[in-house]
């Protein structure tokens, strides 16, 4: 089916989710709903690099945080208008901007961290795949860093983005916490259906052949490096997407809590659970573990909840290295075989 | 900015003094990244480890933790051994190491750290001996023994693996390893097991390290994350699989370290090592005396 | 400059091993040129530096008319330069008609532009699969193939990029004589539509019959480069294969 049908057949599934949510009439569910959605964006989104390309990114985190500081900067910037700009004529004009919409947010968020991924890409993608998930890993340490020392997101003391109740939307009042999770499942929507497209297209196929052996490839006519920047900026752009309504998700903004280590490792731990080789394993990996830790955290704790995500990693990586995506596989092409 | 020559030159020694421990903390990404050409991120987690069951030790029975993490030795390189016999036959001998031997490592890295958490709590932890708390003062300089003690015991570590590296026949064996694979196998010398001694090795220099670190400051389970960047960009300044360019790299950044930290705060340090690293990797992945 | 490959004073080191030792090497368009030397003479490190895998560190190639020193692999291969790989390096996730669609969509495509439908490029596969008899297995994966199987297949990608100059790498070790003869035929159907072909072999038979011309390499020295008959009498040559 072509990705028409396939965005429509989402949306579908979609308004299916939300209709269960209306009826269930927790707000919970939207909160839960939300991280759980933002999962898939961001599996889904490591999964470009890492499932298809095979160049694995350790500083997911990076990215996600930048799209969220740049939805704080830019919410800081509407409360410094008058102060930078004093006597012009451009204050009514930025006022009247001011503050942003989420959507925007979240166009800015893709922008920000899209570049970023570019710009890292450049630097490293030259090297072997090892040197690469290294120099992710430093890259989020330094931007991570860097943020902590920058005043004007309030560093290491946190920024405050109070969320407005509801929001008026053509005549209607939303819930905002229903706002919040119908924008991140539309983005959902995107990333997977767009995942969908470049597995399908000659685009993932170049990028198949990076993953299977780089220097055949290049030797075959597969301009390599165009390929693995234009993966490291879809990727970095979606991650930035889905960081830039956080901090109005969660109220107040530290950057230990939107560079931790846990965006990394779930990031990675979902794709490599549900599978990397098709959009699927994205989806199933963060709804599964989504869930298991929602489950986990409000039963037992979050440390050991952390812990489950480690040893299911660990254990899916050796034992079943394509997921349960490719389990499923397996077990179909075993019955097809009389 | 009032520089005044007693605060530079003891930022300086500090620096060198932290050089020196870096040094041991990276010789063994030295021998499992730089020889063995596996990229084992959860090497300071090990660390930490070695940090914990000396501080353990110490606390419970007195024990100088130095002293700990030579008594455990044995039982590290068991787990190397362990760990690398997994990882061969999971990925290497498959062929994919490159994406799944690296979330292998990072799933070791964080299944450490929760588990240390888990057991342990958040909280600090220090060890107790003779030599943390005096310290030498020569001329204008200061050096803490809790400084001084562990780089002494870092070089010599640090000394003894270039030693055995060059000088035994296994320690030569596992250079070769690194070099050509067939060539060993024709030698009627087994490869894997060559590899599996030194990764053993490898994970038995993070038992001292971490008694190190735990003599040097207070350590929680966290801690280790910083060390990822410290060591993989002393590894690949100081030029895969050369010791003594790991040395150089090591005390390199021990100082640069030490002078952001008193001039510009230590807020700033994790960025230095992690800058550095960056930087390296973006200009001169070769290292400085690489091949 | 009438050459089609021009290879002027290369040098390669990996640490302290000279591996490429001030190679001179000239290849005429449709010249048919073996290669041969003892193993780890420097042959397909020689191959690397041309083909853009490996940089050379001293000297130049230049490749129809230009210098290519500062191209990536995958600019001279759409220049027509076309390799073997010595190990076979199939793409392994993929089938076997999957792993030459991959040189027609990116060279072949890249050159004359996306002329052909998708059934044209199934029909394109699936002729070149069966001008290496792996017809077939055009369905299957690369690890259910033999060794033998896999040297054809990466000749077969090779030979998918329509190159102008191919460079086929120990392609028939292990094969049957009548297979080398087939990979023999193939090759000179190659050569006579106009392909320059260098062939790099180890089994002598072969590389006698089909060169026009052939150099010996020697610890990354050439040590001969002329007629057949005339380098295998060589006595330098001699000595290099059957030792002091």
């Amino acid at each position: 089916m072509n990705g028409l049908k396939f965005s429509t057949i989402a949306i579908g599934v979609g308004l299916v989710v939300m209709a269960f949510a209306a009826w269930l009439g927790l707000d919970y569910f939207y909160f839960a709903g939300y991280t759980i959605l933002q999962y898939i964006v961001l599996a889904t989104a490591w999964n470009i690099l890492g499932g298809y390309c095979g160049y694995v990114n350790f500083g997911s985190a990076a990215f996600f945080a930048m799209g969220a500081y740049s939805s704080v900067a830019l919410h800081k910037f509407d409360a410094v208008i008058d102060t930078w700009f004093p006597d012009s004529s451009i204050a009514p004009v930025l006022h009247a901007i001011f503050p942003l919409p989420i959507p925007i947010l979240i166009v800015f968020g893709g922008i920000v961290s899209g570049i970023a991924g570019f710009g890292m890409g450049y630097l490293t993608l030259r090297l072997r795949g090892s040197f690469f998930a290294i120099a992710t890993l430093a890259l989020a340490v330094v931007l991570q860093t860097l943020v902590v020392n920058w005043d004007f997101v309030g560093g290491s003391r946190g920024a405050y983005i109070i969320r407005p109740e509801e929001i008026q939307f053509a005549g209607i009042t939303i819930n905002y916490i229903v706002y919040l999770f119908v924008l991140m499942l539309i983005l959902a929507v995107i990333a997977l259906a767009t995942a969908r497209a470049i597995e399908r297209s000659q685009l993932g196929f170049g990028f198949a052949t990076i993953r299977d052996d780089e220097l055949a490839a290049e030797a075959s006519g597969v301009p390599t490096l165009r390929l693995k920047l234009i993966a490291t900026t879809l990727s970095g752009a979606f991650m930035g997407m889905a960081g830039a309504p956080f901090p109005y998700y969660i109220g107040y903004l530290q950057p230990a809590s939107a560079f931790s280590l846990d965006y990394a490792v779930n990031s990675i731990a979902m794709p490599m659970i549900g599978g990397t080789t098709s959009w699927i394993g994205p989806l199933v990996g963060s709804i599964l573990l989504g869930s298991l830790q929602q489950i986990a955290t409000v039963t037992i704790s979050s440390a050991v909840n952390l812990l489950i995500v480690g040893i299911l990693l660990v254990a899916f990586v050796i034992i079943a290295p394509n997921g349960l995506v490719g389990l499923v596989q397996e077990h179909w092409r075993k019955r097809r075989r009389p | 900015m009032d520089i005044s020559a007693d605060l530079l030159l003891n930022a300086i020694v500090a620096g060198l003094l932290l050089g020196g421990f870096y040094a041991a903390v990276t010789a063994g990404v030295s021998i499992s990244f730089g020889m063995l050409d596996i990229v084992n991120i959860a090497h300071p987690a090990f660390i930490i480890l070695g940090s914990y069951i000396a501080y353990f030790v110490n606390i419970n029975f007195g024990i100088d933790p130095i002293v700990v993490s030579i008594m455990v030795l044995p039982a590290f390189y068991a787990l190397g051994a362990l760990v690398y016999q997994v990882y061969y036959l999971s990925f290497e001998k498959r062929g994919q190491e490159s994406l799944r031997g690296l979330a292998f490592f990072f799933g070791l890295l964080f299944i450490t750290e929760v588990s240390l958490i888990l057991v342990f709590g958040v909280d600090y932890r220090y060890v107790e001996a003779a030599y943390i708390g005096p310290s030498i003062h020569l001329g204008l300089i200061d050096m803490p023994l809790r400084m001084l003690v562990p780089c002494l015991v870092a070089l010599a570590m640090f000394g003894l693996l270039e030693l055995f590296v060059t000088r035994t026949f296994l320690g030569r064996a596992i250079m070769a390893v690194s070099q050509d694979q067939l060539a060993l196998q024709l030698m009627a010398a087994d490869p894997i097991k060559i590899k599996r001694i030194a990764f053993g090795i490898s994970i038995a220099t993070a038992s001292i390290a971490g008694a190190l670190l735990i003599i040097i400051q207070p350590v929680e389970p966290s801690v280790g994350r910083e060390y990822i960047g410290r060591v993989f960009a002393i590894c690949v300044l100081g030029g895969l699989g050369s010791m003594p360019g790991t040395l150089i790299a090591a005390l390199i950044l021990g100082v640069v370290e030490s002078l952001t930290a008193t001039f510009y705060g230590p807020s700033w340090a994790p960025a230095v090592s992690f800058g550095f690293l960056l930087l390296t990797l973006a200009f001169r992945p070769a290292g400085l005396l690489g091949r | 400059m009438s050459a089609l490959l021009h290879v002027d004073n290369i040098s390669k080191r990996f640490g302290g091993f000279v591996a490429l030792d001030g190679i001179d090497l000239e290849v005429q368009p449709g010249e048919r040129l073996g290669l041969i030397g003892p193993n780890g003479s420097g042959k397909s490190t020689l191959v690397n530096c041309i083909c853009g895998t490996l940089r050379n560190e001293g000297g130049s190639v230049s490749f129809d008319g230009h210098v290519v020193d500062k191209l990536a692999a995958h600019q001279r291969t759409h220049r027509g330069l076309a390799r073997s790989f010595q190990l076979p390096r199939p793409f392994h996730s993929m089938s076997l008609a999957d792993n030459l669609r991959i040189p027609l969509l990116y060279t072949v495509h890249a050159r004359k532009g996306p002329l052909r439908s998708a059934g044209d490029l199934d029909a394109r596969c699936h002729e070149l699969l069966d001008m290496v008899g792996l017809l077939k297995k055009a369905k299957q994966l690369p690890r259910d193939l033999t060794q033998v199987e896999m040297r054809k297949l990466e000749l077969a990608r090779a030979m998918a990029a329509e190159p102008k100059l191919l460079i086929a790498d120990e392609s028939m070790a292990g094969l049957s004589h009548s297979e080398i003869d087939d990979i023999l035929a193939l090759l000179m159907r190659m050569n006579e539509r106009g392909i320059t072909v260098i062939l790099i072999e180890h089994i002598m038979s072969a590389v006698m019959s089909f060169s026009q011309r052939l150099a010996v390499l020697v610890s990354g020295k050439k040590i001969a480069d002329g007629k057949p008959e005339d380098v295998v009498q060589n006595p330098e040559v001699v000595k290099a294969y059957i030792g002091q």
